[in-house]
């Protein structure tokens, strides 16, 4: 119980301590750029309104979920393809080290070019730089399934769609995941760029247009907000990955404890 | 078994610009959209020949180096002080968990706002999103300290400084190179980002104004140039890594973050 | 049940030429239980991946019940030295045994029947629902002993299993491999470096010599059917076997030819390892 307690204070007391000195030194800012933080916490629910919910920020994490989506197919299934077929991979390997270094919002304006400045174009956006981490990673861990792994597998005659499913991609999953996390984070930059970029709506069109008519106090709701939705997406990925990689983790502290 | 991989490369490669030739030419794509490899190396040719085209990369590079340095530096500073100090780790925690994935483009409107089209605007961009990089890694391999060393440290009585030096700072420096090459990646995306969209000098706006002004295959010659400039910073990193890291590569370790 | 004929596997890559296996002959009648042994680095792995149709021999031919083995056939089970990695960790320990049993298109009650027996007579029936990596380096290997009998084979091949743990579970492990073969009746081809193993628990020992490898010597474990820790290993039949057995591999380690049979020495052997 008082292990508990010790935690909870850990835990809340900075950030408890952080907003608090925010609040107060903010409280009779005069600056323009930095208005207090009491402006922009009653600012909040009046920015953030059901409609603004819908038509904003709703539409962004749809964008954001599809090429997300969309990249997480591809990834997977193009990386299992190059990942298992040694030739390919040297055919491939330098072009796709390429590709990946390209910084992915420097895409835009290309996407632009063919698919205007709609949804499709946000989503192949967003799909088109998450796919890079998904891919490399998911060629890293299906190059990478264990010898012994894989004989056992062929001793008992597990091949085919059984042999990717049961053991190549469960072997890979921790790598996979790896690069999820990595495309989650260029997911969220990219959704931003390309609302601000050219959009009528969307989380990062508003914030921009808060910023370009001087509605300072609104730009930072929408600050905290995009803050906020980095946050709990972070959080929902990690509850998502500790379920499907609980083998993963059980796996790596027992060997750490037997080490 | 590497001459057959590197000349497998090379066809790949070549198969690659021979696609992005015909792809076009052959009316698949609109060239106007994306122009034949060709025309794109020509539009690359004028844009060395450019004076223009290397200060943008000089201020890009600038963008990236010192934004680099500058979340190097904090980064390891403030890990190493985390992780060194008692509780200081465990009440920071919950802070650093909120704080790492709020996304650096959200700074964008503040940055255009305090600093409009300034070096300063690119530099709190590519300092935030590189510094949790590095202060993950460093956080990540101050704990891997194996603790009979950490014992043997303390009971020789080493002082705080020289547990750091001796002890901590050798069993985290895989961890933290590993960081440098993540935040030397992520650097450069969000200094070119930066340009594009605040329009900060540098090849990001370079490649904004070869939109605007229809330049297509200058456009995508740019690109070209951002992608080149990525590559050579990862092989670099990572030539580096291994070699300042070629005395314990079986305990290198990265956290997937 | 299991024929080799003219084995040969020579492994070839980047201009050098290892022959790993020269030529083996031996056959293993149905039920039977032989140990191959020879020093180590002698191409035993090489030849028991042969024999599983793992790896293609590069001249040679090997016969499960009369049919030749091309690629895995569905009679024979495997059992790694590395069970750790043989065991897929993401797979409870009931999964990782129903999972072969799964591509033999078996109904969903006989393979649930198949795996509850196959724990069960591992001493694992508990463990169905833990984790490999849960369990310790013996009960794992008798997990992977479990998916083989679960398969049903004619033929169990085991590539040094107990290499890995510690020597009071591989006694218990050595008695369960008996009792189980006893019980089930079938055929197993144990490959072993641990001389002591072999005796201990083949009907028939097959020695090899250094690579690359050939059969140097056969031999009849005469010792009697129903052995324990105990008694069997302080026999004076035992430490005859024994010392023969390690004679012909202190042989084949510095390439003399085969050793005229001597007679039975003391019990004060050298020891093996």
């Amino acid at each position: 119980m008082r292990r508990l307690l010790l935690r909870l204070v850990l835990v809340l007391a900075l950030p408890v301590v952080l907003v608090a000195v925010w609040w107060v030194s903010s409280s009779g800012s005069e600056d323009v750029y930095w208005p207090p933080l009491r402006t922009i916490v009653s600012a909040f629910p009046d920015v953030w309104t059901g409609e603004r919910w819908r038509g904003d920020v709703l539409p962004s994490v749809l964008r954001l979920a599809a090429g997300y989506a969309l990249a997480t197919v591809v990834g997977v299934a193009l990386g299992t393809v190059i990942g298992s077929h040694r030739r390919v991979r040297a055919v491939c390997e330098p072009v796709l080290e390429f590709l990946r270094a390209v910084p992915p919002p420097v895409l835009v304006p290309v996407i632009m070019l063919f698919a205007g400045i709609g949804d499709t174009m946000k989503v192949v956006v967003i799909a088109s730089g998450c796919v890079w981490p998904v891919l490399l990673n998911t060629v890293e861990g299906v190059r990478a399934v264990d010898a012994v792994t894989a004989e056992t597998a062929r001793s008992y005659g597990i091949t085919g769609v059984a042999r990717l499913r049961h053991v190549v991609l469960p072997s890979a999953s921790p790598q996979i995941f790896a690069g999820l996390r990595q495309a989650l984070s260029v997911g969220i930059i990219l959704m931003v760029i390309s609302e601000m970029f050219a959009a009528s709506n969307g989380l990062g069109f508003t914030i921009v247009q808060f910023q370009r008519s001087f509605a300072i106090p609104d730009m930072w709701t929408g600050i905290l907000l995009l803050g906020l939705l980095g946050f709990v997406l972070s959080v929902l990925f990690q509850l998502v990955e500790r379920r499907a990689l609980g083998w993963y983790h059980g796996l790596r502290a027992a060997a750490r404890r037997s080490r | 078994m590497r001459g057959e991989n590197a000349a497998l490369g090379a066809a790949g490669l070549a198969a690659f610009l021979a696609l992005g030739e015909a792809v076009p030419r052959l009316g698949l794509v609109e060239e106007e959209y994306f122009p034949p490899t060709s025309r794109i190396a020509d539009a690359l040719g004028t844009e060395v020949a450019d004076g223009a085209f290397w200060t943008a990369m000089g201020d890009t590079l600038t963008g990236w180096a010192l934004g680099l340095a500058v979340a190097v530096g904090a980064g390891i500073v403030v890990g190493v002080l985390l992780s060194v100090v008692p509780y200081l780790r465990e009440a920071t925690a919950s802070t650093i968990e909120f704080l790492r994935p709020i996304p650096s483009v959200a700074l964008i409107p503040l940055a255009v706002l305090l600093f409009g089209t300034e070096l300063r605007s690119v530099l709190l961009l590519v300092v935030y999103a590189a510094f949790w990089q590095v202060l993950i890694q460093v956080l990540y391999g101050m704990r891997d300290v194996d603790p009979v060393a950490e014992e043997t440290a303390r009971s020789y009585g080493l002082g705080t400084w020289a547990r750091i030096r001796y002890v901590l700072w050798p069993t985290a420096l895989p961890y933290v190179m590993t960081g440098v090459r993540l935040a030397a990646a992520v650097a450069l995306i969000l200094a070119v980002t930066a340009e594009l969209v605040v329009g900060a000098p540098g090849l990001g706006a370079r490649i904004a104004v070869a939109q605007t002004s229809q330049a297509v295959p200058e456009m995508y010659a740019l690109i070209v140039v951002t992608g080149l400039l990525g590559l050579l910073i990862n092989v670099g990193a990572r030539s580096v890594e291994r070699r300042a890291l070629a005395w314990h590569q079986s305990v290198r370790g990265e956290v997937a973050v | 049940m299991l024929d080799v004929r003219g084995l040969r596997k020579v492994y070839e890559g980047s201009g050098r030429r290892v022959e790993a296996v020269r030529d083996l002959t031996f056959t293993v009648a149905a039920g039977e239980l032989v140990c191959l042994v020879g020093p180590s680095g002698c191409g035993k792995t090489t030849l028991l991946k042969c024999v599983g149709g793992l790896l293609e021999p590069t001249a040679g031919e090997v016969f499960l019940a009369g049919r030749r083995v091309a690629g895995p056939p569905p009679g024979m089970a495997f059992v790694f030295q590395e069970y750790g990695r043989s065991l897929f960790p993401w797979m409870r320990v009931g999964e990782n045994v129903e999972l072969p049993l799964k591509q033999k298109d078996l109904s969903r009650p006989r393979r649930r029947e198949l795996v509850a027996d196959a724990l069960a007579s591992v001493g694992l029936a508990d463990a169905a629902g833990a984790y490999p990596w849960q369990l310790s380096g013996g009960m794992q290997q008798r997990v992977a002993i479990a998916r083989a009998l679960a398969y049903e084979p004619e033929v169990l091949l085991m590539d040094e299993p107990f290499a890995a743990v510690d020597a009071q579970t591989r006694a218990d492990l050595e008695d369960l491999v008996r009792a189980l073969w006893r019980e089930r009746g079938i055929t197993v081809l144990f490959v072993t470096h641990d001389i002591d193993e072999a005796v201990y628990l083949g009907q028939r020992v097959i020695v090899l010599s250094a690579s690359p490898t050939v059969v140097r010597e056969q031999l009849r474990i005469d010792l009697p059917d129903g052995r324990d820790q105990v008694h069997t290993r302080v026999a004076p039949r035992f430490a005859e076997l024994r010392t023969h057995v390690y004679e012909q591999i202190q042989a084949a380690k510095h390439g003399a030819a085969r050793v005229p049979s001597k007679e039975p020495q003391g019990a004060d052997t050298p020891p093996t390892h």
